[in-house]
């Protein structure tokens, strides 16, 4: 299949970058996106120019790398997928792709289609963890969780810090990365003691990192490759209304 | 700085603290504006029940009650402009860049437009209050029930709305709040966190009726009155 691609360029963090048209003849409908990118910038070097600079890591769709915002949507327009595991047969013959980077002013631009997304690294530094050693995995059954709990947690724990939710939300808000983060810890028994400490730390540094606030647009679920549901955002709103009324009076 | 004070500034701050303003401030004016519905509603009664209420509500707790209701409606009205102003400058700065092609897939209409509906209803607001609560029309102010000593407010509200360009005015204003509850409404529920697998069918649904019922409900006045359907006299 032969596409037209407009492709974010921008030589560095503080130089302005522009859309590139690039033609990308010959692109087998089997390749994944990346891989199409890979086809691209191979015949790029070729022709002595610079390849077009994008984040990937494992390409099986865990590792929360790769980003792009492909037709206005991060992560493009197969659902439940990364970036690369979306494929061109997703696309037709002719058509024109747009690829942009991640845009959040707390996700600044790095090169072309790359950007720093080490904001999330401080916000889980500033409470997404559990500070004692929790042990080695418990035996089945031995401590008991309730089964609605283990099921939320777990959905929480699939997030891969992409920063999809970031990307899509008209306000650049990272809430469904922070309330799945929280979430994930706060509701199992492990998590509980530093509950209030831990979602007051990770709200105040996500609110430090100049990202913007859910106003419920739940463009992020949308957007999430790992589905996860704006009822973790719910459910951190409250957790962190009740730990500063518990801090007011405490 | 006190603890407590302190905490209080940290979650004004903040922009979950900010958002749970706009929600508790929310909750405040969506109760209001159902009663000012069901009273609203007597001028399908006739004018004594409609001045009835309107001179209870004047004396109410010997005429304290009116001016306590002022305050703190006037305080959550402050609070949600000014929290949701403040909300809304700091996510303009959160992307500071605008994407070339961005296509939406889960949004609505009335999320986007959140920060206009909200402006043009303060707007309106301001024009309501110098209209029927203020006054400045004089033809207005100085209507007297014809059957007791005091002022006519089912008159004023029938002449007020004989009006077509202000009663326009009114639908389109009432339209935009529709929209305006539409998502505010639900937004409380996930703002407080009530809202869960179980019962986010159940909060869409309350939404978008309590905005029909309310839009339904204030705009069938000025329409009745402009079809000729309620009389002054």
């Amino acid at each position: 299949m032969n596409l037209t691609l407009k492709i974010w360029r921008q030589e560095g963090p503080d130089a302005k970058g522009q859309m590139q048209t690039v033609e990308a003849r010959d692109i087998p409908e089997e390749a994944s996106f990346l891989e199409m990118l890979d086809i691209v910038n191979e015949r790029i070097i070729e022709e002595g120019g610079d390849p077009v600079q994008f984040d990937h890591d494992c390409r099986e769709g865990i590792c929360g790398t790769c980003s792009l915002t492909i037709n206005g949507v991060p992560h493009g327009p197969d659902n439940g997928v990364t970036t690369c595991q979306l494929h061109m047969r997703k696309f037709r013959d002719g058509d024109t792709i747009w690829i942009e980077p991640f845009r959040a002013k707390a996700f600044p631009v790095v090169r072309d289609l790359v950007v720093d997304r080490s904001a999330f690294d401080r916000i889980i530094a500033a409470g997404g963890y559990i500070s004692v050693r929790t042990g080695s995995a418990p035996d089945a059954n031995g401590l008991p969780i309730e089964k609605d709990h283990a099921d939320q947690s777990f959905d929480a724990a699939t997030c891969i810090g992409c920063g999809a939710c970031v990307a899509a939300c008209p306000n650049a808000s990272p809430m469904l990365f922070v309330g799945a983060k929280a979430s994930h810890l706060n509701l199992l028994p492990q998590g509980k003691p530093e509950l209030d400490i831990r979602v007051l730390a990770m709200v105040r540094q996500m609110d430090a990192e100049g990202f913007g606030n859910c106003t419920n647009h739940y463009e992020c679920e949308g957007v999430c490759p790992k589905e996860i549901s704006a009822d973790v955002i719910a459910r951190l709103n409250r957790e962190y209304a009740c730990a500063s009324v518990k801090e007011g009076v405490a | 700085m006190s603890p407590l004070v302190s905490t209080i500034c940290q979650f004004w701050s903040s922009s979950i603290g900010k958002k749970v303003v706009v929600a508790l401030t929310g909750i405040v004016l969506v109760g209001f504006l159902a009663g000012h519905l069901a009273g609203n509603l007597l001028v399908y009664v006739g004018r004594e029940a409609t001045n009835d209420y309107a001179e209870f509500l004047m004396h109410l707790l010997h005429g304290a009650g009116i001016w306590i209701a002022r305050a703190v409606l006037l305080t959550c009205f402050v609070l949600h402009i000014v929290a949701t102003i403040q909300l809304t400058r700091s996510n303009r700065a959160a992307r500071a860049d605008a994407y070339e092609v961005k296509t939406s897939v889960r949004t609505t209409l009335s999320a986007r437009v959140m920060i206009w509906s909200g402006l043009t209803i303060l707007a309106f607001v301001i024009f309501h209050l110098l209209h029927f609560t203020v006054r400045i029309d004089q033809g207005l102010a100085d209507l007297r029930d014809p059957l007791v000593d005091r002022h006519d407010t089912y008159g004023m509200v029938v002449r007020g709305f004989q009006n077509v360009p202000v009663s326009l005015f009114y639908i389109v204003a009432l339209t935009l709040l529709c929209s305006h509850l539409s998502h505010g409404v639900a937004s409380i529920f996930q703002t407080l966190g009530l809202r869960s697998k179980k019962t986010r069918g159940a909060i869409k649904v309350f939404s978008w009726i309590y905005a029909a019922i309310i839009w339904l409900g204030f705009i069938s006045i000025p329409i009745s009155i402009m079809l000729g359907l309620v009389h002054f006299d």
